[in-house]
């Protein structure tokens, strides 16, 4: 039996909304105790120093699996989408995807909603299901045909799984590397409406409704659709909404001059939807927040605007930049884990994410005042495509305990 | 969208007259855009280009040795064949050696990626380099790798900011000014770097710059951009001092943008009718190449006393010889030149 306390900390419980100054002890993988604990002789101890003592991070929707990123974030748990190489679409795909992570990251393999993910024919889902595939996706693109995503949402529902949207219609967005809007235009770069996000939301929030089955839009952006996903939850809807960091804190302004690092998909909104969208995330219409990670190289990068790839190394900053919404006062340190932490476990019905005694010990052990610069050539990540390249922040993880084990 | 043409822009003209004092005239390394040149910047590059009009005029020796020794590379990623002409005939005029590279016969075509090729480009010791690519910024993202002056001959629908210079020179000479002047901006828009181009410039000398087109071939949040737009080309076209038409691309009237060419000459052709709705005097522009009978009329397109268009072409070996001139000084060793 090995025991571990950690001890002189202040814990954050998502799940009773609380900071309780004190420890945590942890026996065989699992928490004991929380709070002023009991040493039993012979423990290991680890000294948190004041620090705070969270639930590891939960993050669904990774395009890569990098450890040393998300170590270097506090995150323990991610959700893989399916679009890999060759695309998760497969039962032993799943189970390859499973162990990838093993022991320091646990990887739930998100299964394709379609074969190939080319949104016409539904993959095997129920085998995927059975192989470990935690919930099913339609990749970086929406199914364009409504009649596929009705039936991949049903059948995913009778298994038990969340089918997790992207949220633009396609035929809006198709060639396009920005959102319609005087920085675009200036640019010269073809652009959307920003409407195409919340079309995309309306079908399928219609399909939700009519089919009970439950959905997840892994980023949305945008007002509008903050606004239907509102009134849907209003009406009862399982619906669930997650959104990065760069969309609270970056607007489409940041995209010139063609700074490649800032073209995400969706892309940055115009200011008036980044304000949307931290009211969306004060007010509960978010549900969790998410790195998004997808690290991408100067191959990929280093190009014209219209000719790179979308994405942003997010693992390492997600943490940081979240800790700052609960600095500008838009949310409380326990609710910021339950966006982070305990939420996206509670969707997805994983493990982890919560302090509650018998929970699997995936801790972090974050000082939030710490103060660093980020920097895009000192990442941990394979790849440092951030947008917030030289940002000051406050807030780093200091150790990662991962099923007890301290890493 | 449309608003009253008689309505004009309050505000006084900035003033296009000297640099701040203390300040150098031309403190820029490269000409990717006209985005971040101040007005006098402009009306200087204008008042530099009005030298080299006369000696391209003259009938004896058009040579002029300044840039004797360098070598100015026009490497262009995509067709041209008026540009790349005008390019190669100034660098000629004033003495440099001039090569040009086609995208078509690069390694571009074996999937070098740009940086690669603007790394050679450099390495192979140019003094200046002309860049044209079918890429918005693709002119940006050589011009921060190499260590020579970069100008931007277009770039995808970002910026060809020598011809809004030629443009703005044109209707300098022609008009007398450009401030106060009712420029109306016609056709496809949406995909036009010229239009960008010319409207920053044309914007920050003065004039009062409309954008007139169907609302397919119009920017999102084109007034952003301190111009008018409008749908309805008679309104747009009502009391103007110029008519700029625009080339709209033959695959853009296919039915993406425009049901039909023939549609598309009906409701935005400038014909000599069409013309009658803009001031009497009115100047006609276009950048070329036209599509005649399509976007222009070539009664209109010939009339000597109201087209401008080879005038442009003129002009435009004069701007390029300019900015030529004015960014390499400071490699020519001149004192004070970026």
């Amino acid at each position: 039996m090995t025991v571990l306390a950690i001890l002189n900390g202040r814990v954050v419980d998502p799940v009773a909304g609380s900071v309780i100054p004190g420890g945590v002890l942890i026996r065989d993988g699992r928490i004991a105790e929380v709070g002023m604990i009991d040493m039993p002789p012979g423990a290991e101890t680890l000294d948190a120093r004041g620090s705070l003592i969270a639930p590891g991070i939960v993050d669904i929707g990774c395009f890569a699996i990098d450890m040393p990123a998300f170590a270097a974030g506090g995150i323990t748990r991610i959700a893989l989408m399916p679009d890999q190489s060759p695309p998760i679409d497969d039962g032993a795909l799943v189970q390859r995807a499973l162990a990838a992570g093993k022991p320091a990251l646990w990887v739930h393999p998100i299964a394709a909603a379609t074969h190939a993910l080319a949104g016409t024919d539904l993959a095997e889902i129920g085998l995927m299901a059975a192989a470990g595939a935690v919930a099913v996706s339609t990749g970086r693109a929406r199914i364009a045909d409504a009649r596929v995503m009705h039936r991949v949402m049903r059948y995913a529902a009778a298994l038990g799984l969340v089918t997790i949207a992207h949220a633009e219609d396609e035929g809006m967005v198709r060639g396009t590397v920005a959102t319609d809007g005087e920085t675009a235009t200036r640019l010269g770069l073809p652009s959307a409406p920003a409407i195409a996000e919340a079309m995309a939301v309306a079908r399928d929030l219609m399909l939700a409704e009519a089919t009970g089955a439950p959905i997840h839009f892994r980023q949305l952006t945008t007002a509008a659709a903050f606004n239907l996903v509102r009134a849907a939850k209003a009406r009862g809807l399982p619906v669930t909404c997650g959104i990065t960091p760069a969309h609270l804190y970056l607007s489409d302004t940041e995209i010139g001059p063609f700074r490649t690092f800032a073209r995400l998909s969706p892309p940055l909104r115009c200011e008036a939807d980044r304000q949307a969208a931290r009211r969306a995330v004060a007010d509960g219409t978010i549900d969790m927040l998410c790195s998004g990670h997808d690290p991408r190289g100067s191959e990929e990068k280093r190009l014209p605007f219209t000719e790179s790839e979308p994405g942003m190394a997010g693992a390492e900053t997600l943490l940081t930049l979240s800790l700052g919404l609960v600095r500008d006062g838009l949310i409380t340190l326990p609710r910021l884990f339950d966006l982070l932490s305990a939420g996206p476990a509670r969707r997805f019905g994983l493990p982890g994410g919560s302090v509650a005694p018998g929970s699997e010990a995936d801790l972090i052990l974050v000082d939030e005042n710490a103060p660093w610069q980020i920097r895009g050539d000192r990442m941990a990540a394979v790849a440092g495509n951030t947008p917030f390249d030289g940002l000051p922040v406050q807030g780093r993880v200091r150790t990662v305990i991962k099923g007890g084990r301290v890493l | 969208m449309e608003q009253p043409p008689a309505a004009r822009r309050s505000a006084p003209p900035p003033r296009a007259g000297n640099p701040p004092p203390g300040n150098p005239i031309f403190p820029h390394r490269h000409l990717t855009g006209i985005a971040g040149l101040q007005p006098h910047e402009i009306t200087f590059l204008l008042d530099e280009a009005e030298h080299w009009i006369a000696l391209n005029r003259g009938a004896a020796s058009k040579h002029d040795g300044r840039l004797a020794g360098l070598t100015q590379i026009n490497a262009f990623f995509e067709n041209s064949t008026r540009t790349l002409l005008s390019f190669e005939i100034a660098g000629k005029r004033l003495g440099a050696d001039v090569v040009n590279m086609h995208a078509a016969t690069s390694s571009t075509k074996k999937g070098e990626t740009l940086i690669d090729t603007a790394v050679t480009l450099n390495a192979m010791r140019a003094d200046v380099i002309v860049i044209r690519h079918d890429a918005s910024g693709a002119v940006q993202l050589i011009a921060d790798k190499v260590d020579c002056p970069v100008l931007n001959a277009g770039d995808g629908q970002h910026e060809h900011p020598t011809q809004g210079l030629l443009d703005a020179l044109t209707i300098r000479r022609r008009r007398g000014s450009i401030a106060g002047q009712v420029v109306a901006i016609c056709g496809d828009v949406l995909h036009s770097r010229v239009a960008r181009s010319n409207i920053l410039a044309l914007t920050a000398l003065g004039a009062d710059v409309r954008v007139v087109g169907p609302p397919t071939l119009l920017p999102p949040a084109i007034e952003r951009m301190n111009v008018r737009p409008y749908t309805d080309f008679d309104a747009g076209l009502a009391g103007a001092d110029v008519v700029m038409m625009l080339r709209l691309q033959r695959e853009r009237m296919a039915g993406g943008f425009v049901p039909s060419p023939r549609e598309y000459h009906a409701l935005y052709g400038l014909t000599p009718e069409r013309l009658k709705r803009a001031k009497p005097d009115a100047l006609v522009m276009h950048p070329g190449p036209m599509n005649r009978g399509i976007e222009i009329a070539s009664s209109v397109a010939d009339d000597l006393n109201r087209s401008a268009i080879t005038e442009q072409v003129e002009m435009g070996v004069a701007v390029r010889m300019a900015c030529l001139d004015v960014l390499t000084r400071g490699r020519r060793g001149i004192a004070d030149w970026a």
